[in-house]
Parts: C-alpha cells; sequence; structure tokens
C-alpha cells in the first residue's frame, strides 16, 4: 500500500445517497458549462494567462487566498491540529497575514507595473535571463508534480472516504479541469476558485457550528480535550512557545516569527506565482493593491473551519487518532479527523456539500498549478528560449496545449506517487527549496538598485542549493545535523522546514551581496518601474481613507495582533 | 465584473450553486424530519436551516448579479 493511502483507514468513512450524488454531479456540470462559456473571451494572450487583467479586487482577492485553500492544505491542517493543537494557526496568521499585506502594500505596485505575466517574468527584467530561466525552469517542475499530487490525493480521499476506483477519480477529474482550463485559461481557472471558496465555507461552517453547540461552547471544548488528553497544552499559540521541549512540534519563538513568518510565508506569499498570478489579474494598480489585503482577511477566518474541526475532534471522538505512521487496522489517523468530524455531524444533502467542497478544493489546486504551468512554459520558456517572435495567437494555442500536456504529465506524476515512500515530503520540501533563496532574490531586487545581474543568479543558485543540501544532510544523518540546523534535536518535520527556508535566505542574501559587490550593476534608466527608489508610484490622495489598501492593511494587522493575543 | 469583456459576474454562477444545492438540501431536510439519520445532533435538523440559508443567499445573488443588469 503506498504511504499516502496508508494515511487513511483502508475502509469507506460514508456512504452517499442519491441526493449526494446529484450535488457532485451539478458541481461537475456547472464547472463545465462555466469553461465553456467563457472559451469565447480567452482570445488573446492577457485574456488566457492573465484572464485580461479585468478582474476586480474582489474577485482576484478570493482566487488569490482559495488558490491556497486545496483539500490537501484542508485535510492536512485539520489533521496538524489534532496533533499540535491551536499552535498549527501559525500557519494561518503569523504565517500569511503580514506576507499578504506585504504583497499587496510593498510588493504588488513592481509586479504590477512592470506589466510582467509571471514572476521568473519579473525576474528577467529586472536580473536578466539567467535568474528567470532557473526560477521559470524549478517552478515548471514544481507545479507540474503539485498538480499530480492534489490529483493522486484526491483519488485517495474519493477511495478511502466514498470507496470510488482510484483511476475514476484521476481521470474524472483531470478531464474535467482540463477541458476547462484549456478552453477559458485562467478566466476558468478564477471563476472556479470563487465557486471553491463559497463551496469549502459553506460545506466545512457547519462542523464549527455543530461542535461547539455540542460541547457546550469553547470553554466547554477545552475541558473536554483537557480530559482526554490531561497534561498536554493544545489551546494556546505562544505560551509553549519558549522553548523546544515544551511543545509538540519542537520549535520555539524564532522559528516561527523568523523561519516562519519572515522568509517561508513572505517567500511563498510574494513571489509564488501559483498565488500571485490572481492578483496580476486584477483590473488596475488599486484593485492589485488591495486583492492580497482583502484576502488575508479571509485568510484570517479559515482557522475557524480547518483548525477548530481539528481541536473539536480532541474533544468530541470516542477514539484517539494516530500518526499515518503507526497506523493499525481499524485506527484513523490524523488526516481523517475532517472527513470524521463530516460524517459525525451531516447526514445526506449536508455530506454532498463537504464532498463536493472537498472534490472542488482538489479541482482548484490541479486547476491552478496547471494554469501557472502553462503561463511559465509559455512566457518564460518557450519564448524566451524556443521561439522568440511567433503572433499572439500562437502563444494562446501554446498556452491551451499545455494546459492538456501539463495534466497529462501531471496525471503521470500522479501514478508516479503512488510507487515512492514519502514523495509528499519529498515535493514539499522541494517547494520549500525554491520559494524561501527566491524572496531575497525578489526583494532585493525590488528594494536595492544596486543588485546586480550576476548577484541574483548567484545567491539564488547558492541558496537553492544549500536548501538542497541542507534537506539531505536532515534527512539522511538526523542525528548529526537537525540539532546544528534545526538548533534542537526535538525539531519535528515542520520546525525543520522552517530553520531550513531561514537558513536558505540567509545563504540567497548573503551570497546576493557578495557578488553583487564585486560586478557591474545596471544604469539607473534599466531598472525604471522594477526597483522602489527608481519608480514613481501612484497615491490615491484622492481617495477617501476607506478606499485606500493602506487603511485596510492596517485593519487587518490589528486584527492580526488582537488574534494573537486572544489565543496566546 | 468586466468593462471590456461583458462576462456574466462570477456571482451570478456562485448564487446558481448556492440556490440549487440550498434547494436539494433543504428538501433533503424536510424529507429526514420523519426519518432523521444516525448523525450526533440530528434532532436540530441542520439540514433545514442550511438549506433555506443557501437558497435565500443564492437567490440574492442570482437577482442582485443576474446577467441583464451587467
Amino acid at each position: 500500500m503506498s504511504p499516502l493511502l496508508a494515511m487513511f483507514v483502508a475502509e469507506r468513512l460514508v456512504k452517499l445517497s442519491g441526493v449526494d450524488l446529484a450535488i457532485i454531479a451539478f458541481y461537475f456540470l456547472l464547472v463545465l458549462a462555466i469553461g465553456f462559456y467563457l472559451k469565447k473571451f480567452a482570445k488573446t494572450g492577457e485574456d488566457f494567462f492573465l484572464a485580461g487583467r479585468e478582474m476586480t479586487a474582489w474577485v482576484a482577492g478570493l482566487a488569490f487566498v482559495s488558490a491556497n485553500l486545496g483539500s490537501l492544505e484542508l485535510l492536512g491542517w485539520a489533521g496538524s491540529a489534532y496533533q499540535y493543537g491551536i499552535m498549527a494557526a501559525h500557519w494561518y496568521w503569523v504565517g500569511a497575514i503580514p506576507a499578504m499585506v506585504f504583497l499587496g502594500l510593498v510588493m504588488m505596485p513592481f509586479y504590477y507595473i512592470s506589466k510582467t505575466h509571471s514572476v521568473p517574468g519579473y525576474l528577467k527584467l529586472r536580473y536578466g535571463t539567467e535568474a528567470a530561466g532557473l526560477s521559470a525552469f524549478t517552478f515548471a517542475v514544481m507545479t507540474i508534480l503539485m498538480s499530480g499530487v492534489n490529483m493522486y490525493a484526491m483519488a485517495v480521499v474519493m477511495k478511502v472516504v466514498l470507496g470510488w476506483d482510484i483511476n475514476f477519480s484521476i481521470w474524472v477529474s483531470s478531464l474535467t479541469v482540463g477541458v476547462y482550463v484549456a478552453a477559458g485559461g485562467l478566466f476558468s481557472a478564477i471563476f472556479n476558485e470563487v465557486l471553491q471558496f463559497f463551496l469549502i465555507w459553506f460545506g466545512a461552517l457547519l462542523i464549527p457550528i455543530l461542535g461547539l453547540i455540542e460541547t457546550g461552547g469553547w470553554s466547554g471544548m477545552v475541558a473536554r480535550i483537557q480530559h482526554n488528553f490531561p497534561g498536554q497544552d493544545f489551546t494556546h499559540m505562544w505560551a509553549p512557545m519558549g522553548s523546544f521541549a515544551n511543545n509538540p512540534m519542537g520549535i520555539n519563538w524564532i522559528g516561527i516569527v523568523f523561519g516562519l513568518g519572515a522568509v517561508q510565508s513572505m517567500g511563498y506569499w510574494t513571489t509564488d506565482f501559483l498565488v500571485v498570478q490572481r492578483v496580476l489579474s486584477a483590473k488596475d494598480i488599486r484593485s492589485a493593491k488591495l486583492a492580497p489585503v482583502i484576502g488575508s482577511f479571509f485568510k484570517m477566518a479559515v482557522p475557524l473551519i480547518v483548525i477548530l474541526p481539528g481541536l473539536l475532534g480532541l474533544a468530541v471522538l470516542p477514539m484517539h487518532l494516530v500518526p499515518a505512521s503507526d497506523l493499525q487496522a481499524g485506527q484513523h489517523s490524523y488526516n481523517e479527523v475532517l472527513p470524521l468530524m463530516l460524517a459525525r455531524y451531516c447526514g445526506p444533502g449536508l455530506l454532498g456539500l463537504g464532498i463536493t467542497a472537498l472534490v472542488a478544493g482538489f479541482m482548484a489546486g490541479m486547476a491552478g498549478n496547471v494554469s501557472a504551468f502553462a503561463t511559465v512554459w509559455t512566457y518564460d520558456i518557450y519564448r524566451p528560449y524556443l521561439n522568440k517572435t511567433a503572433a499572439d495567437k500562437h502563444y494562446v494555442s501554446m498556452g491551451r496545449w499545455c494546459t492538456i500536456i501539463g495534466l497529462i504529465i501531471s496525471i503521470g506524476t500522479a501514478y508516479l506517487v503512488m510507487g515512492f515512500a514519502s514523495i509528499m515530503d519529498y515535493v514539499q520540501a522541494l517547494f520549500g527549496f525554491f520559494i524561501a533563496p527566491l524572496f531575497g532574490t525578489v526583494l532585493l531586487g525590488m528594494l536595492w538598485k544596486r543588485v546586480t545581474r550576476w548577484g541574483g543568479f548567484f545567491g539564488l543558485l547558492a541558496g537553492t542549493s544549500s536548501s538542497v543540501t541542507m534537506f539531505l544532510l536532515m534527512k539522511y544523518s538526523p542525528e548529526t545535523w537537525v540539532p546544528i540546523i534545526a538548533r534542537s534535536p526535538l525539531a519535528k518535520g515542520l520546525a525543520q522546514d522552517m530553520y531550513q527556508s531561514l537558513w536558505a535566505c540567509v545563504t540567497c542574501v548573503v551570497v546576493t551581496v557578495l557578488v553583487t559587490l564585486v560586478t557591474k550593476p545596471k544604469p539607473d534608466q534599466e531598472l525604471v518601474g522594477l526597483v522602489y527608489s527608481l519608480t514613481p508610484i501612484a497615491h490615491e490622495e484622492h481617495a477617501s481613507i476607506f478606499h485606500k489598501p493602506a487603511f485596510w492593511g492596517a485593519v487587518a494587522m490589528v486584527l492580526f495582533v488582537v488574534l494573537q493575543i486572544i489565543f496566546w | 465584473m468586466t468593462e471590456k469583456h461583458h462576462i456574466i459576474p462570477v456571482w451570478f454562477f456562485v448564487g446558481v450553486l448556492l440556490f440549487v444545492y440550498g434547494i436539494l438540501i433543504f428538501i433533503s431536510g424536510l424529507a429526514e424530519l420523519s426519518h432523521p439519520p444516525d448523525t450526533v445532533l440530528s434532532n436540530l435538523h441542520a439540514p433545514v436551516w442550511w438549506g433555506a440559508l443557501l437558497i435565500v443567499l443564492g437567490g440574492a445573488y442570482c437577482l442582485i448579479f443576474r446577467p441583464k443588469n451587467t
């Protein structure tokens, strides 16, 4: 049995009724119909790859946050909440909100003004083809791997929760995603992400509502958790962060604040093209700045439907869930907490809605990765290196074919995943290799005009290489290297990731600065629109305070701080 | 949502989805009144009020963002 399949129990958790199947079928019909409807609007490159750059701040903001709200995330983080308690919410708050606000207020103007189609596209303008090529190639590989993993994870969940055949799930979901993304490009992906956002909220919100009714509110839930797991603290976020030994993650506040908050989160939310592409679709610069800020408010609320069900699972489930690696017959793993809670409270109809929300989340995950792959391949690999002079129509056609080809490769990846142990860990780690150093490269490029072409390239290369090296050292010689890199022998996987990201970003910045100091910078006139000190940013002096992204960014940060204090 | 392409707003599709789901879940909830499912707190009849909420929200979205208004 593959490791991912073993993460879930080998028996079907729920049985769907006719109305549940009708709900799932209607979702598939609607997204296909929307894809065909949008096809006629996706004619030019800007339409297909950037949704015509005419999305409102709300649509771009919801798609932005939704692109990160896949089912893999939902199931995984609900499981982490069961395992680590409310500390898992760090990945939604300190691990997201400051970065989203920073993207909107500081970085988005550069992406938007430079009229780039992608993050590697920005690197090409700022540094040249070397850094852009390295980033584009790595990103293309990552998106395909992630799409395949989403596909396989969905098939496994459907197999375990509903008893569906794995091949059936893989092919039906891929065909549907392929048809609607190839037809409408980013238009289709964004429309589906907005639908998915509503589905996930309405499909999952009943779990915390009914769970809190059952436990008698928050204090009742805490009392039950303390009764079920005496001596363990699952309901405080920062109090157990004083030392590595005080929490089950084996991390301290430095790892969370700097590794997660300052590097990994900043890297993911500001340079991962999958999410940034959604904001680039905004109709004007104010919408582009506002979209991530709007997204930050929704992101702040997501723990309600992800972390709280995990905590409620600790309080109300009659059995104790176990790690996937220790799973025995008749037991359930941490990752099953969300489906178990869904089955606990939801009968026919509501169950169909919850399952559709999961299916939509997986499909949106595939669509997001495949549409980002099509853009990066067409604009950052095919056009600069293989065919520089084709007409716009040709590139749109290439984008459509890339969507299909990307999905076929993803299907191959999905089947490949079945044969390898811990491939999920490897993919997550690979993603981290790329994102943390890229943040250093992009941020230095935006804020310091002196950074040179070779500084950017060698910094990115050194950051990525050091990240891979640290991963391999901790993987194959953990006794020696985990205490050095992650600063404690107690550091678990997530804690190791945080420190790996932190040191990779530091390496990238140090190498970039050193190489920059001995190489020749670009002339100022070539950096206008790409670097902070040389770019006139339009200010909204005449807009009321309620229309200013900076005001809402400040509100988001205040709310973020209040949440930290409440759950300290 | 768009001045250039005159695409039906995504909110209209959201409304259709919620409205259809609301009807299916509401009817299913009514059918369960006499035979409640074997779930925790089934006495609260969540599908009835959750379905009604979806119908109201979906209907409002369909009405406000219907294509002729775009």
